[in-house]
């Protein structure tokens, strides 16, 4: 499997910007749908993790390109919009999109190898993911479903508890020139 | 252009991207119809790999416990629990059945009435986002599924299938807010509309305040929605008080009880009737019915009837024995009354009528016939 650098970031960052194997682009997205799938019938509670989403984050960052970031993020969130029925696609779609573009913007900024930084986005993008699901699905859907701002932070902070050493795993999978 | 393209390409490619999932969006919306192939491709994606990890699983849990815990004890479990999933569902056909016997038609229904024909299917996913309200069944349109099809298990209704993929299924579960489907009660047979809160439970919506539901009694299908066929349980009243405009009566859900793993769906329905209330938890031990009027004084059933007689009865019988002593008829005008000072034969009463009245009683000592 040849090397393979996936982003369309400006040339002096480029040098900046992670690159991975086509089997870790694809493989992990999809290992982290299967688990969101699979997981919780057994493990309840683990339902609330959003793995997608932090692996979206993670991509983004680590790719510093938003171009990027916004394929990655509309491509995870097509992906999970088609395995819940009665939903259209595109509002895991477009909200993981954003995520994804956002992520890839703070990624040119900041250098993303730091844990407490890593901390703090993940539970950043988390809150936003939610707060703006929430959003997508009144305005645009009419549904007249509740926000629960505690209980979001919560799941925040659990999520970017866990994205910490997720993160640092998924760093060994970076090809290193 | 192209410069401002170039320029503020991150932006472009932002914009773009959301436009298009905003078009797709709509289309869906305003047509009311899904992208039916961009599920089809994440769904043939998933499914084999979630089946694999449920093979590995069941496949690693089962020889550790088939061979190191319960060697052949859990084999045998599973298939006695299958044997007793089929006999349940029998036996639930069956006691319906009988209440229909009791109105004199079971011949012709036993006769008539073919079983509903089902299909075994395996849980191997939730769907995301949903919260184990929609789960994924390793059934599909290969199988014969198709959406709006039910699903139950041996103790009672589990949801519907919402969309039939090749290999997969999406089951939509009774507890979920968008589930709805046609319920009626045992006892005081109220119908109302099944739906699920959304946090585990189901409740029975659209019942009048002034319609009687009791707590413990059984909500099964009425067959009104065309989803489910009517007789099977959806479960218990927990609790039923009136609400501003209809009753809110909560339920606790009777298939899900022995945990969701294993679950039929419904190809071909078939429509049974309601049992009667207490007729499918008989717990008090109910005495025959008394005997007809000209039954043989003598038979058993009239020999354990003469031990609940009362004082009344009695002086009635010795009444009725005196008369026909004295060839008295009651009730006849210008006879009086009989002697009542007379003690009468004790045979008289019992002896056929052709045997004389002055007859003496058979001697211990003369040879029976």
């Amino acid at each position: 499997m040849s090397d393979t650098a996936v982003g369309f970031s400006d040339p002096p960052r480029k040098s900046r910007a992670s690159k991975f194997k086509w089997v870790s682009i694809v493989g992990i997205p999809l290992a982290a749908i299967l688990f969101q799938v699979y997981v919780p019938r057994f493990v309840t509670t683990l339902a609330y993790l959003e793995l997608p989403l932090l692996v979206t984050v993670y991509f983004s960052l680590m790719w510093r390109s938003p171009p990027s970031g916004v394929l990655f993020g509309m491509c995870i969130g097509l992906a999970q919009d088609s395995l819940v029925p009665n939903l259209p696609l595109g509002m895991f779609g477009i909200v993981k999109t954003l995520v994804g573009y956002f992520a890839a913007s703070v990624g040119q900024r900041f250098e993303a190898n730091s844990a407490v930084l890593r901390l703090v986005l993940a539970f950043f993008f988390f809150f936003f993911h939610q707060f703006f699901y929430w959003v997508l699905a009144r305005a645009l859907l009419g549904q007249a479903v509740s926000f629960e701002p505690v209980q979001s932070l919560v799941l925040a902070i659990l999520n970017a508890a866990v994205a910490v050493p997720l993160f640092h795993i998924l760093d060994k999978l970076r090809v290193t020139e | 252009m192209d410069l401002i393209l170039n320029r503020y390409r991150n932006l472009t490619a932002l914009v773009a991207a959301i436009l298009v999932q905003l078009v797709l969006l709509g289309y869906q919306v305003k047509s009311n119809q899904e992208v039916r192939l961009i599920r089809v491709w994440a769904i043939s994606a998933v499914t084999p790999l979630a089946r694999l990890l449920e093979g590995g699983r069941s496949s690693t849990t089962g020889f550790f416990k088939d061979y190191f815990v319960l060697l052949d004890v859990r084999e045998q479990n599973k298939r006695l629990q299958t044997e007793l999933n089929r006999i349940q569902l029998e036996n639930q056909y069956l006691r319906s059945e009988l209440d229909t016997a009791e109105r004199g038609k079971a011949l012709a229904v036993f006769q008539e009435h073919a079983r509903g024909k089902t299909i075994a299917a395996r849980i191997i996913g939730n769907s995301p986002g949903s919260n184990g309200r929609v789960v994924l069944i390793d059934r599909g349109t290969g199988s014969g599924i198709q959406a709006g099809m039910a699903v139950i298990t041996p103790s009672g209704i589990v949801g519907k299938i919402v969309s039939a993929y090749p290999t997969a299924s999406t089951l939509l579960l009774v507890t979920d807010p968008t589930f709805a489907a046609g319920v009626i009660s045992q006892k005081n047979r109220v119908h109302g509309t099944l739906k699920g809160t959304g946090n585990g439970g189901v409740m029975v919506d659209h019942v009048q305040n002034e319609q009687m539901v009791e707590p413990g009694e059984w909500f099964y299908t009425s067959g009104d929605d065309r989803i489910f066929p009517k007789g099977h349980p959806v479960g218990t009243v927990i609790a039923a008080r009136p609400g501003r405009t209809v009753k809110e009566i909560f339920l606790s859900p009777s298939g899900f009880q022995n945990g969701l793993e294993d679950v039929l769906v419904i190809l071909e329905g078939d429509h049974a009737p309601i049992p009667e209330a207490g007729a499918a938890n008989q717990s008090v031990f109910l005495q025959p019915l008394p005997p007809a009027d000209g039954e043989q004084a003598d038979s058993p059933t009239a020999t354990r009837s003469r031990g609940a007689e009362t004082d009344l009865d009695r002086e009635v019988e010795k009444a009725r024995r005196i008369g026909e002593d004295q060839k008295h008829v009651f009730g006849e005008r210008g006879r009086g009354a009989p002697d009542f000072n007379k003690v009468p034969d004790p045979g008289a009463g019992r002896t056929p009528v052709t045997t004389p009245a002055t007859s003496a009683p058979a001697s211990p000592a003369a040879p029976r016939p």
